[in-house]
């Protein structure tokens, strides 16, 4: 039995964890912007936390049910209203066939994830639910949600625990101004000394270019390159190189004006050199900035990426914790 | 030819083989990126060769960065002891250039290009000395291309020309990206041919369209069953230019699922090509027309 769209909202997606492995052949891994909310909103719900729920960009769907079950909503401070009563994030809501859901306006973060009981059983494309629009894979037709749409749930396993809360202390939101830690390498050298101690330096802001491919930074001071012959192949330009494999969180500057940082839908390549990328532990937070958020661009080295992604490991058995 | 080694943040390690492109780097790229693959390294989840560089991902929970580097590391010598040998095959690409459909994409984005008086193939014939289009096309279409890497969208193969460097054809991209290009689009930007998988936005100069998908996310087309990208790093391209009839009959044939692009098993050595090139384009055009 499954859910009724009756509105979409702005971009709202199906998100799992994603298809790692076909990078190599331009597609990319994709899944949930921030992971650690759709694996609370699937534990909430008693999922496996890799199920697939939704993810959605500054406006909540309106969806109406068709049977009984439990969701939950986490990520962006996006408040669910059943039947027009606001109710709590980062809950376990149990609800009955004919109840609707829909959404206040967003208080702050981007994205928000709803997690049903037995997850939302769309068809995998390579192993993964997620939506990648571009190559038209998972989702319904490989496309976001549209109103009219029908959204399946799997079997739940009863395991949903109604009511389960999981406090502030255990969740994780971009602050006011809010920081990014770069690992720098990749074309690091490409880049005057001082230009690379400013970009640390200065503070930048989320521009409107920013969704699942890559967020993009204004506001900086350009980036002044170090003089070179333009290797064959490369392209004139002193940002371009040969085309070559972008990472996950690679900070790229075209022309050495605005960084992109590129996220889970990633082109897997292209010609324009890169400053560094971020920590994996800072993915998850990128995907909940806002256009216009002041960051700054923190310098570390691979000793403090690594202890970062084991306190963020550490977070979410902190959260397995609290449910159990 | 020393490659520099650098991470991509705690997941990924970057390797640059070479900041130029050539066709050595390209094998090393691909010989390295082979042995990668063969050693099944624990903790490595992601072998991503590109043109004259690579990447590989890895989860660092399982095996520490520095050990990662360090195995590579070790691995660069034995790789470019190899001899530059590949067994792979030949695939004729039919291609209508100066087709109407990316004649009237172009046309909606002349304000983003160097030349708005010209289209993209006439600038690049003209910047690349030759007398006519028709000429450029001989060219293009003339000597075989190695599929260098395939990736930015969805089996987006990117083709590298099998000619002395002196004749490779060099453009640059629109001065602006369009946020447009019809899907099979055979494109070229920098030393670089390649075919647009999907719709979508490009910077690369347009000359032309394929009738022959590469990608099919639903695998209904004949020879995307098993995967749905057709292209591999090492594949070898002839393109073979067409006209309008038989681009359309290409097009019912891919539509009636009948379309079987001519593909031929061939050995390529990078030590005979270098000694003799024309003689070795000329025995792969061979062996993919032999019967």
């Amino acid at each position: 039995m499954p859910i009724n769209v009756i509105t979409s909202g702005f971009a709202t997606t199906i998100q799992d964890l994603g298809r790692p492995g076909y990078y190599h052949l331009g597609i990319p891994m994709g899944g949930a912007m921030d992971r650690f909310a759709l694996r609370c909103a699937n534990m909430l719900v008693g999922n496996d936390e890799g199920a697939a729920g939704l993810e959605c960009v500054f406006m909540g769907p309106e969806l109406e049910f068709t049977e009984d079950c439990t969701f939950a909503v986490t990520g962006g401070d996006l408040p669910p209203k059943l039947d027009g009563e606001v109710l709590e994030s980062w809950t376990a809501i149990p609800v009955k066939a004919g109840q609707k859901l829909s959404f206040d306006y967003l208080r702050s973060g981007a994205r928000a994830y709803i997690a049903f009981s037995g997850g939302i059983d769309t068809p995998l494309d390579l192993g993964s639910r997620s939506t990648y629009p571009i190559g038209a894979l998972g989702g319904i037709d490989g496309r976001a949600v549209q109103p009219g749409d029908t959204l399946p749930l799997g079997a739940a396993d009863g395991k949903a625990k109604t009511g389960a809360h999981i406090p502030e202390t255990l969740r994780r939101m971009p602050t006011r101004e809010t920081e990014l830690r770069v690992l720098p390498g990749l074309y690091w050298h490409r880049i005057t000394e001082a230009s690379g101690t400013r970009f640390f330096e200065e503070t930048w802001k989320v521009a409107s270019e920013a969704d699942r491919m890559g967020y993009r930074f204004k506001g900086g001071t350009p980036l002044e390159f170090v003089d070179r012959e333009p290797p064959f192949g490369a392209g004139s330009d002193p940002s371009n190189i040969t085309d070559a494999c972008y990472p996950y969180g690679s900070v790229q500057v075209p022309s050495g004006t605005e960084p992109i940082i590129l996220h889970r839908d990633a082109v897997s390549g292209g010609g324009y050199f890169m400053i560094g990328t971020v920590i994996s532990a800072d993915m998850d937070l990128i995907g909940q900035l806002q256009p216009n958020v002041p960051t700054r661009f923190v310098k570390v080295d691979m000793d403090t990426a690594l202890s970062a992604r084991r306190d963020r490991a550490k977070a979410l058995d902190a959260v397995r914790a609290h449910l159990a | 030819m020393t490659s520099r080694y650098t991470f991509g943040g705690d997941e990924h390690v970057f390797v640059e083989v070479s900041e130029e492109m050539s066709l050595e780097a390209f094998f090393t790229t691909l010989s390295m990126t082979n042995a990668v693959r063969d050693a099944k390294i624990d903790g490595v989840t992601e072998i991503c060769p590109a043109n004259a560089s690579f990447q590989i991902k890895f989860d660092p929970d399982v095996i520490h960065p520095d050990a990662l580097m360090d195995r590579l590391k070790s691995m660069e010598a034995t790789a470019a002891k190899q001899e530059p040998k590949l067994t792979t095959r030949i695939i004729e690409i039919p291609v209508y250039y100066q087709d109407p459909w990316t004649h009237e994409t172009l046309m909606r984005f002349r304000e983003r290009h160097q030349d708005p008086e010209a289209t993209d193939i006439e600038y690049a014939a003209r910047i690349n000395g030759y007398d006519s289009v028709d000429a450029f096309i001989a060219a293009h279409s003339g000597a075989p291309w190695f599929v260098s890497m395939v990736g930015f969208v969805s089996g987006l193969p990117f083709l590298y020309q099998m000619v002395e460097r002196e004749r490779q054809i060099q453009v640059p991209k629109y001065l602006r990206p369009r946020t447009d290009t019809p899907k099979l689009t055979v494109g070229y930007g920098g030393c670089f041919s390649c075919i647009y998988s999907v719709r979508g936005a490009g910077g690369y100069q347009m000359f032309g369209v394929t009738p022959m998908p590469i990608y099919d996310p639903e695998q209904k087309t004949g020879y995307l069953k098993d995967f749905m990208v057709f292209f591999k790093p090492g594949d070898i391209v002839k393109w073979k230019p067409i006209d309008r009839a038989e681009y359309d009959r290409c097009l019912a044939a891919v539509e009636a699922n009948t379309y079987a692009p001519r593909i031929r098993e061939v050995v390529f050595s990078l030590d005979e090509f270098n000694a003799d090139i024309n003689g070795t384009n000329a025995r792969l055009e061979e062996a993919l027309y032999a019967d």
